[in-house]
């Protein structure tokens, strides 16, 4: 009886351990940065003892945090924005229409999601530089397109299946055009859609490093990319102070998850199977 | 009419196509082509036999695979059993789904630079270690092969566990009764039903578990040793385009990093059409 109750019990205890043990490192990750970068002296022992702001201070004089807050945020909304008009007509079309051609064309979107960043970024980057792009607001928010818009494309297209065919056929016999259509049909019902693929790409671009870290320099780079330049020259300034930009980072990445939960779950933050 | 509605997908699929071929075929078609220019202007192989022939350069990919391939099938072989146990759903889901997402949103980068701290020789990890009696001194978690692992793992996990979760819910739960109702035991269900059925979600959580952990780049030059025993591939070609300038030695391996890459990508997708494929195994649900 009781080899019976443990055997059952098995996958529970396994399922718990390692489910505890990841959010325990987890937290652990995070509350370390977090009182790092409250901290002096924090050599050994469990917790520290001398607290300070200075590290804040000293980060703030090394970054010009503010324009870093701003360029991360105008490339995630331009992405998002620019994102959309080029997603959506697609997926419309995609989800609506039998064409020949069609598989291939899926394919393709898709294609930008399974070849790694780096194998197309660095002949990306390479045209950035010679168009001037780099080091631009422009250029980051260009090479961020090419994840966001597949991932766009598969959020949104069982949003548009659901919405049934009959209301564009009513508005259609009613006299609607194609535009009246899509904007007074079409994007009212999927607009959940479209909240979600914002908001997923918007949480997304947010921490997106490979590219922007690529063709972004001087002072238009995102803070996860001036995040790593510090983290990688080390030596160059207290580590602290590179934990204190981490939480500012930190912050921001959470105020967007914790919004964005409202509206998703996080199964969709990933790529959806069908 | 049906030409208007022709016209009309191909007005709405025009930005897409455009941006799909300026953004992402027409740079790789540019680096495939400088790949195979020399500083000459010339063709030549010789940015590919230059890093054949190179054992350093060489070493590249055996490293990266040996990062890559371990981590993902670690992460997706916990997230089968993991997942396929949450499937019904089960006390405090929503925390646990937030716990797994927060790594996920934060990225590499953060996640990396923490794992510098939390465990380093003085951090909480191996201070718990050293409390519990279990290592008698610290154990090195950073600068070596297990730090750029242990931090691929921390992010390939939650992917791997979230997609599968989505794709196990689905799975027609009538299927499970019909199978126990005719006497399979527990672990026959798994094994003859459930799991052929997982094989396709499987396949494409490895495939995405894989592209990301293969591009390694972060958590190879912050927790490994850059110079050394993990110089991954992304590595070594952002060097030849960024520090040495060589564009087209830079393209080659960019174009040798994606022929991997997709090669593993067929291997994995000939297993999953090498299972069982049964029809509409997934029920809308």
């Amino acid at each position: 009886m009781i080899a019976v109750s443990i055997e059952r019990r098995l996958p529970r205890i396994l399922f718990a351990a390692v489910i505890a043990g990841y959010i325990a490192i987890v937290l652990g990750i995070i509350l370390t940065v977090v009182l790092n970068s409250v901290s002096k002296g924090w050599y050994s022992g469990v917790l520290p003892r001398t607290f300070t702001a200075e590290w804040y201070k000293y980060a703030a004089a090394d970054h010009d945090i503010g324009t870093l807050i701003a360029v991360t945020f105008v490339v995630a909304l331009a992405d998002v924005l620019v994102g959309l008009l080029i997603a959506f007509p697609a997926a419309y079309a995609l989800a609506r229409s039998e064409f020949r051609g069609k598989a291939f064309l899926l394919s393709l979107f898709l294609l930008p999601m399974i070849v790694p960043p780096m194998a197309y970024g660095i002949p990306l980057a390479m045209l950035c530089y010679k168009l001037r792009l780099a080091g631009k607001v422009a250029g980051t928010v260009i090479v961020n397109l090419v994840p966001i818009v597949p991932f766009m494309i598969l959020v949104l297209m069982p949003f548009i299946e659901q919405v049934g065919t009959n209301l564009e056929s009513a508005a259609k016999m009613l006299g609607a055009g194609r535009a009246t259509i899509f904007r007074k049909v079409l994007i009212p019902l999927t607009a959940p859609g479209i909240l979600t693929a914002g908001i997923l790409s918007l949480v997304k671009s947010i921490s997106m490093f490979d590219l922007t870290y690529l063709i972004a320099g001087g002072r238009n780079q995102t803070i996860v990319v001036a995040l790593f330049s510090d983290a990688y020259a080390a030596g160059a300034r207290p580590p602290q102070s590179v934990d204190a930009l981490a939480v500012v980072y930190f912050l921001i990445s959470m105020t967007c998850l914790c919004i964005s939960l409202r509206t998703v779950s996080p199964t969709q933050m990933v790529f959806k199977l069908k | 009419m049906s030409g208007a509605r022709g016209s009309g997908t191909a007005l709405l699929l025009f930005p897409a196509i455009l941006f799909v071929a300026l953004l992402f075929v027409y740079p790789f078609g540019y680096g495939l082509f400088t790949s195979l220019t020399g500083a000459d202007g010339g063709f030549t192989l010789g940015n590919y036999a230059r890093f054949f022939s190179t054992p350093r350069e060489v070493r590249t990919i055996w490293t990266t695979l040996g990062i890559a391939l371990p981590v993902t099938l670690l992460a997706v072989g916990l997230a089968v059993p993991l997942a396929y146990h949450m499937r019904r759903g089960i006390a405090g889901e929503r925390i646990i789904s937030f716990f797994l997402i927060v790594p996920v949103t934060l990225g590499t980068v953060l996640v990396s630079e923490g794992m510098l701290s939390f465990m380093g020789p003085n951090g909480w990890l191996n201070q718990l270690l050293m409390a519990l009696g279990l290592v008698s001194k610290p154990v090195q978690f950073t600068h070596n092969y297990a730090g750029v692992a242990i931090s691929v793992g921390l992010q390939g996990f939650p992917y791997a566990f979230l997609m599968l979760l989505g794709y196990v819910s689905g799975i027609d739960p009538d299927l499970e009764k019909a199978s126990q109702m005719l006497g399979a035991t527990k672990w026959q269900t798994f094994w003859k039903i459930l799991f052929p059925l997982m094989v396709p979600g499987i396949a494409i959580a490895f495939c995405l578990n894989f592209v990301m952990a293969f591009s390694v780049y972060p958590s190879a030059v912050l927790l490994g040793q850059p110079s050394g025993p993990q110089r991954v591939i992304a590595l070594a070609a952002y060097q030849m385009a960024f520090e040495k300038f060589n564009f087209n030695a830079a393209s080659a391996i960019a174009m040798i990093m994606a022929a991997i890459e997709l090669l593993v990508i067929a291997a994995v997708l000939a297993w999953r059409n090498g299972m069982y494929r049964g029809a509409s195994i997934v029920g809308k649900g």
